[in-house]
């Protein structure tokens, strides 16, 4: 293996700064729309790390896909509910869930790490379906169109699924489609009327 | 392209965990949701990594189709969210404990 040159480190510990900062953003964030944000600074983090493994279509990708498409919809629902309000994260509602919680991931973190450093299971020849020949878009489409192409094509129909799936979710619910037995039906607001204009004019 | 590789498994796991973290201590399904993505992303990272490793293209393919599964996984989960909003006007887990309708 090449030594690493202090270009390639520089830009892996500003790329990791960038991911955990971002990271921390999201888990601290009072406002969620200031959670979105700091999640697209993650996202550009990884992005950069990805440049640097070699992996550009994916770096190009994941900007697109995530920072462009994922967390606009995030935000996009966030303005829509009106949730965009400061929360109260200062009370635990569980009490006790804190501790437990950083107990809990502290010894998952520790065992991934231990796994990483101690385990023997990445021994032996593997099965390398797809070598790489140092053009990663060239090799990704081949191996997509080829060794993955049932997967490729699954993931066509997951995303008609999750498309229709949508449609049904969002769609609006005509006040006798629901149950009367639902008791917070029964006292409904009156701001869910201009929920549901809003709805109405968006079909 | 010579970073030690272990530092990408770790920075992962590190996300993995803050992700986690995220997950059990936070209350708005939104933000909960975000901290999914982070999760991903880390396993992402993680795919890239062993890629470059083993010099095989499988372990990109497959955060390609992360990335796919993640999207509908969004779209799907955003639209639950907007279903329980228009009935509940909240979207907090802790009072979305009945099943029913």
């Amino acid at each position: 293996m090449i030594a690493a040159t202090i270009p390639d480190l520089a830009v892996f510990f500003v790329g990791a700064a960038i991911i955990v900062v971002g990271a921390l953003g999201v888990i601290l964030a009072k406002n969620p729309v200031h959670a979105a944000l700091s999640l697209v600074m993650t996202l550009f983090g990884i992005a950069v790390l990805f440049i640097e493994e070699q992996a550009n279509f994916l770096a190009a990708v994941q900007i697109i896909v995530y920072a462009g498409a994922i967390v606009v919809l995030f935000l996009f629902v966030i303005m829509f509910l009106g949730v965009d309000k400061a929360e109260d994260i200062t009370t635990e509602p569980i009490v006790g869930q804190r501790p437990i919680a950083a107990i809990v991931v502290a010894a998952l973190m520790a065992s991934i790490v231990a796994l990483g450093q101690l385990g023997h299971w990445m021994v032996g020849t593997h099965a390398s379906t797809t070598a790489t020949t140092g053009n990663d878009v060239a090799d990704l489409g081949r191996s997509v169109f080829t060794t993955y192409l049932f997967a490729f094509e699954a993931t066509a129909a997951l995303l008609v699924i999750a498309v229709v799936g949508a449609v049904v979710l969002a769609r609006r619910v005509s006040p006798d489609e629901l149950s009367t037995d639902e008791p917070e039906v029964a006292q409904v607001p009156e701001d869910l009327g201009a929920t549901m204009t809003a709805g109405e004019v968006e079909q | 392209m010579s970073v030690n590789p272990s530092w990408f498994l770790i920075l992962s796991a590190l996300l993995f965990s803050i992700g986690a973290f995220g997950l059990l201590i936070r209350r708005n399904v939104l933000v909960m949701f975000m901290c999914v993505e982070l999760m991903l992303n880390a396993a992402n990272l993680s795919f890239v990594t062993f890629s470059r490793m083993l010099g095989d293209i499988g372990g990109q393919a497959t955060v390609f189709f992360v990335l796919v599964v993640a999207a509908a996984e969004v779209v799907v989960g955003l639209g639950l969210v907007v279903a329980i909003f228009r009935r509940r006007h909240h979207a907090v887990v802790d009072d979305l404990s009945s099943m029913k309708g």
